[in-house]
């Protein structure tokens, strides 16, 4: 049985989750993938900004930064650039990634900067009480659009490739192995490493949606989410309303703070 | 109708009933209740407003100031970080001269992260420009959103609706619905002289040299001036229509008071008790509930508190290096006209309860301390 302990805040327990929700899944797969490449609680910093997902650093006994909502990534840039040895882990979601801060979701990408950023997508405002965010699916219920969505939503994994990450890959809380392996893939690289993390969320999202019970929410994760070799087996047809999940990414580019020390160097002789 | 609803739900209401066209907001606890409520209206036809979810406060203001810009009647809610966030869409509303009402639920500031109420985030709006009024009940909330907008639109400035959060935003209190029917005569349909208009095509938020720039915030000045007349006019007016009445500031069995006590939000009505409870046992103290902050009501303040041998300001924030806020505008209002001693205190910051208890030890405090140390005493600071 895997210690989390030493990775955990007890003190900070209970933990403000729902019953149901998938971030604590995603947190226990994020201390496996660290421990698992034996990164030192004083090597590793996790900053997030504001959301459901965003308590995950309240609960992880790592050097964290809680953030306003939406500037985690300007924040764990600052981190990153002044100490380009630390392992920055960013926690955010979809509305603090995409909406509020979604600027600077798309400058980090381009840069490349080498962060490893998890977006928590469960398709809602969560924290606020389930109003609509640029992830919600048209058609979708939410507090703000109670008789259905009527704008597209963001494909976030899509976006962060087209701005320039080098790593990007989706992953979701029921196939669990699948989600750690994911961040464990994407700590290990040099670059704007995202991971997409599909996550339920009952209470907002699912309770509007006829997916109240959390059960349903992890069976539509199970029956609709398709590794990547199998869908590129897949017609048009059959690949409507599934989501593509696993690496869907993965370029070698130049990296931010190693291009900075290079220019550094060349400019300033070693 | 009289129904049962949260403070956030009276100014929903309040923007119903003042029939406004475009609304325009980003998700945050405390607020969210306001717009959501409105996105609902706004979907089942109950008002005749469209609804913009936008992707941040900054983008919230922005889309009300282009929406009032263009002639339409405009309205956000917000609080905390999310006012913050709005600061510079904040000046532009100001500047453009565009008669925007927002609510700001008062919530204070991180980090440390809070939910809970202060005063800061409006009070560090306090120089942009705005109308400052702060609520007390939920009924004046809903009532004061019809009036914000009549006040607004005479003198083409934004006005700020301010509640506390949860002890007025979430707190559940009967109110007399205003129905739009009803408000129509007292608020009629919002008629810019100037708006962006092909057939007459104007320009909002042009470069100004130095030759012109300083009148255009005197005119700002000016029309902060006019407005204390107005809203006492406004107030009163409602008054006649509706039955509720309501001023720059309500003084409380200040007649023969030789302490009055200075608050706003929702700690007026606790002061109240606190002040009946006094009085049965003889002591002569009064209240001064400040609705209005900006523009300041510097002859009511003087007028009222002129007569008191003592004053105690109740601040639920702080400039840090200065004093309580209320406090620094109480005393400099009272500069030159009285000599009667004045004394801040601090406390209820990030949602400590302003009990009853605290609150006479605050009045008994005034009362019994003859020379307070400091301008600044804290109630209730774990040390």
């Amino acid at each position: 049985m895997f210690n989390y302990l030493k990775f955990i805040r007890t003190r900070n327990f209970p933990h403000i989750w729902c019953p149901g929700c998938g971030d604590g899944i995603i947190l226990k797969a994020l201390i496996r993938a660290i421990d698992g490449l034996d990164i030192s609680r004083d090597e590793a910093v996790m900053v997030s900004g504001i959301g459901c997902s965003s308590r995950t650093p309240g609960y992880v006994d790592i050097n964290t930064l809680h953030t306003t909502h939406g500037r985690a990534l300007p924040f764990a840039t600052g981190v990153k650039h002044a100490s380009p040895d630390l392992n920055v882990i960013v926690v955010t979601g979809d509305g603090d990634a995409t909406a509020i801060g979604g600027n600077h979701y798309i400058h980090a990408a381009r840069r490349n900067i080498n962060l490893t950023v998890l977006l928590y997508n469960n398709y809602i405002y969560g924290m606020t009480g389930g109003q609509c965010s640029p992830t919600t699916p048209r058609g979708d219920r939410a507090s703000t659009a109670p008789y259905g969505n009527i704008e597209p939503p963001f494909n976030t994994a899509g976006l962060a490739i087209s701005a320039g990450a080098s790593f990007v890959a989706r992953a979701d809380v029921y196939n669990v192995k699948r989600c750690e392996k994911m961040i464990r893939q994407a700590l290990e690289k040099d670059g704007f490493s995202l991971v997409e993390i599909l996550t339920p969320c009952p209470t907002a999202y699912g309770r509007r949606n006829r997916m109240a019970n959390p059960v349903k929410l992890m069976e539509w994760l199970r029956d609709n989410t398709v590794p990547v070799q199998k869908w590129e087996k897949l017609s048009p047809e059959e690949r409507e309303g599934k989501v593509r999940v696993g690496v869907l990414a993965d370029t070698e580019k130049p990296e931010f703070t190693a291009e900075y020390r290079k220019l550094i160097e060349r400019v300033q002789g070693e | 109708m009289k129904k049962t609803i949260m403070g956030n739900h009276a100014v929903s209401y309040g923007v119903r009933a003042s029939e406004a066209k475009v609304i325009s907001a980003y998700p945050i606890t405390p607020q969210t209740h306001v717009v959501e409520l409105l996105s609902e209206m706004c979907a089942n036809g109950e008002i005749d407003a469209k609804f913009i979810k936008v992707e941040s406060e900054h983008s919230a203001m922005a889309a009300c100031v282009g929406a009032s810009a263009a002639g339409s009647r405009a309205f956000t809610a917000t609080s905390s970080q999310g006012l913050l966030l709005m600061t510079e869409m904040l000046h532009w509303a100001v500047g453009s001269r565009l008669p925007i009402v927002l609510a700001n639920i008062n919530r204070a500031i991180g980090p440390p992260w809070s939910i809970w109420t202060d005063q800061n985030d409006s009070l560090s709006m306090r120089d942009v420009g705005w109308v400052q009024i702060y609520c007390e009940s939920n009924q004046e909330t809903q009532d004061t959103i019809p009036q914000a907008f009549k006040i607004a639109e005479q003198l083409q400035l934004p006005v700020m609706l301010v509640l506390d959060a949860f002890f007025l935003s979430h707190t559940y209190e009967i109110v007399d619905i205003l129905e739009a029917e009803e408000v129509r005569d007292f608020l009629p349909p919002y008629k810019p002289e100037i708006k962006l208009d092909v057939n007459e095509p104007h320009s909002f938020g042009n470069l100004a040299s130095p030759d012109y720039y300083m009148e255009l915030r005197y005119m700002i000045e000016e029309a902060m001036g006019e407005a204390r007349e107005l809203i006492k006019k406004t107030g009163k007016e409602f008054g006649e229509r509706f039955g509720r009445e309501y001023g720059l500031v309500h003084p409380y069995r200040c007649d023969d008071a030789e302490t009055i006590l200075v608050c706003s939000g929702t700690v007026a009505s606790t002061v109240r008790a606190v002040i009946d409870q006094m009085r049965e046992e003889g002591i002569k103290i009064g209240s001064l509930k400040m609705r209005v902050f900006r523009p300041f009501p510097f002859e009511e303040v003087r007028e009222i508190l002129g007569s008191a041998k003592k004053v105690a300001v109740l601040d639920r924030n702080i400039s840090f290096g200065g004093h309580g806020i209320f406090f620094q505008e109480v005393k400099s209002a009272l500069y030159g006209f009285t000599d009667i001693p004045v004394v801040g205190y601090i406390l209820g910051l990030g949602g400590r309860d302003v009990t009853p208890e605290v609150l006479r030890e605050v009045a008994d405090k005034a009362i019994n301390d003859k020379n307070p140390e400091t301008y600044i005493n804290w109630i209730g600071v774990k040390k």
